[in-house]
């Protein structure tokens, strides 16, 4: 499988990560490298083969569905670029 | 005597108890070091009005006759682990300035038991590389040099701050974290002891996230023992961790003396790659005849599946990194860059923010997982690791303890020396530790011996799943075996 220029913008803008022209080339080139080098797997026969989940059987953990934590808006935006009133701020989403 | 930043971490806890030696001597031995050391640029930030702080309370505690069990011992921590009110930054531009409110459930574990903090180690950009040649903030210059050269050498990665600062006595121990070798690789690299314990031993709480199925942390220390007792402070259950086990943490340090007699060791075949050079089949031929002069049987077994693991894990690893590296995006933390609407401002920002490893990783993780591609490639990646893991079970069923390989293909290169390759020939440097991550299994790098170039080559061992202590075991004859290696001298100072 090949990834062309126009693929590179696209799983760029879905990465939401902007290229410059000159990137794209070689951004593409890397990548289809790296393809090529996955590309054995194909050889593998995996059927009936359940994806791995865990190292060990193990029962997922769970607990209570009780608030245990909290109460600390300080906190959680202290490192934001911008806030207003524990609200973090984005540039204008709906006209 | 000798300084004591050249103790190791059992030395120095025994000096420490004995009261031979302050924890504020020790630690301010460390922070002349340190100092003197920039060049390496092993740590990203100091935090020496903190050690020493930790380092005033451990000596309260000692002589108050209440020493816990790392009671100051200096360490150095991966930039990976959010440290509270300290900069954390996964070695991004991204995270430049981000202060935790928090601290990481392996760090917590450390300063529980006593243990000082020097401060935070650089490493590859979200720990994606193996040469810490992706770090935003400049590489880490391994104090390993080549016989007769000054080129500067690369002490691998993406742990390579930790395994840099410790082969340089700028700490006792340094956390790490492995997803595909980075904890094994760098310490092979430099002459140091690095064991990625079992996916579940140490909780990934707080831990900045790379692929969460595969991320693990680990410690690298001098000696195999050091790295015992460390493993033992950052390992335990975390309920914030759904994939943390909820196992008792066994006691290491024990385990350590334990000898080989009666265990099977087996060779995997598949590991002999083509093109490994030579000096590294004999080290690994020396490292099965020690254990077998030290009691245990050795024994050829089959991995079939090994060759598959490195290029499924640049499936499963990418697929993981686009996902959890989403976060980064301007809004809570970090960089902001600006653009004419929100979906701009994102593009921006993570343009602006990310490396080309990190940025390349994204793009195939995304490519990966995109509509379409999920079942062909990430699903069958983790078929194939269902296999890898088998091939593993097998083994061990068939009466096999710890399975012995070389830790990497080579000794450690120039920097720079592979700037111009294929990013595949650069993932090529973990060929011997990724299937370790991909079943989930503890692995130890335990230096062996010197090449011919003079640098350090490690050997390998991987065990049953939570059997720690086999791989302590079996380690402590490899060092026993080999001689401690002997360190470089300070040229840096």
């Amino acid at each position: 499988m090949s990834v062309d220029e126009k693929t590179v913008r696209r799983i760029a803008h879905l990465a939401r990560i902007a290229v410059t022209d000159e990137e794209v080339g070689p951004l593409g080139a890397e990548l289809n490298n790296i393809l090529a080098f996955v590309e054995q797997l194909g050889t593998v026969d995996v059927s009936g083969v359940e994806p791995m989940t865990s190292v060990l059987p193990m029962a997922m953990k769970k607990r209570e569905d009780a608030v245990t934590d909290g109460g600390r808006a300080d906190a959680v935006i202290a490192n934001a670029p911008e806030t207003e009133d524990h609200y973090f701020l984005v540039p204008k989403v709906v006209e | 005597m000798s300084s004591p930043n050249e103790l190791t971490l059992a030395e120095a806890r025994d000096a420490l108890k004995a009261k031979t030696l302050s924890a504020r001597e020790l630690t301010s031995a460390h922070l002349d070091a340190m100092a003197k050391a920039r060049a390496l640029n092993a740590y990203l930030l100091e935090t020496p009005d903190r050690a020493l702080a930790m380092a005033d309370a451990s000596d309260a505690k000692i002589a108050a006759g209440e020493a816990r069990p790392l009671e100051g011992i200096p360490l150095g921590i991966k930039d990976l682990f959010c440290t509270e009110g300290v900069e954390t930054t996964a070695g991004s531009k991204i995270l430049k300035g981000f202060q935790p409110h928090y601290e990481s459930a392996v760090s917590a574990n450390l300063w529980r038991d006593g243990a000082v903090m020097l401060g935070k180690l650089n490493l590859d950009e979200f720990a994606m590389g193996s040469s810490n040649e992706t770090s935003a903030f400049g590489n880490v210059v391994s104090p390993w040099r080549r016989k007769d050269s000054d080129a500067p050498l690369v002490p691998g990665g993406s742990s390579g701050g930790s395994a840099a600062a410790v082969a340089a006595r700028l700490c006792l121990g340094a956390t790490a974290t492995d997803t595909g070798g980075s904890i094994r690789q760098p310490a092979a690299f430099t002459g140091t002891v690095g064991i990625k314990p079992t996916y579940g031993r140490c909780s990934r709480w707080g831990t900045v996230a790379f692929a969460s199925s595969l991320d693990q942390a680990g410690p690298i220390a001098r000696t195999v023992k050091d790295c015992a007792i460390l493993l033992a402070s950052m390992s335990g259950a975390d309920a914030r961790d759904t994939t943390c086990a909820d196992l008792p943490v066994p006691d290491f340090e024990a385990s350590v003396g334990r000898g080989v007699k009666g265990l099977t060791i087996g060779i995997p075949k598949e590991y002999r790659v083509d093109g490994m050079p030579a000096e590294i089949q004999k080290l690994w031929d020396e490292g099965a005849a020690w254990l077998k002069a030290a009691g245990a049987t050795i024994k050829e077994i089959s991995l079939p599946h090994t060759s598959y693991a490195l290029p499924a894990y640049y499936i499963v690893a990418p697929a993981e990194a686009s996902s959890n590296l989403a976060r980064y995006d301007g809004v809570r933390y970090g960089l902001r860059v600006p653009g004419k609407d929100i979906a701009a401002m994102y593009e921006n920002t993570r343009a602006a923010g990310f490396g080309r490893e990190v940025k390349r990783r994204i793009m195939i993780g995304t490519y990966v997982l995109s509509a379409g591609y999920y079942d062909a490639y990430y699903v069958r990646a983790q078929k194939i690791r269902t296999l890898i893991k088998r091939d593993f079970e097998a083994a061990y069923a068939d009466g096999v303890d710890a399975i012995l390989t070389p830790a990497t293909p080579s000794s450690a290169f120039g920097i720079g020396e592979k700037a111009n390759a294929d990013p595949v020939e650069m993932y090529l440097n973990d060929v011997f530790t990724v299937t370790v991550n991909m079943a989930g299994l503890p692995g130890i790098a335990v230096p062996a011996g010197l090449d011919s170039q003079g640098l350090p080559l490690g050997l390998q061992l991987i065990g049953r799943p939570f059997d720690e202590e086999t791989l302590f075991a079996a380690a402590q004859v490899i060092e026993d075996s080999a001689g401690r290696t002997q360190l470089p001298a300070a040229w840096w100072a």
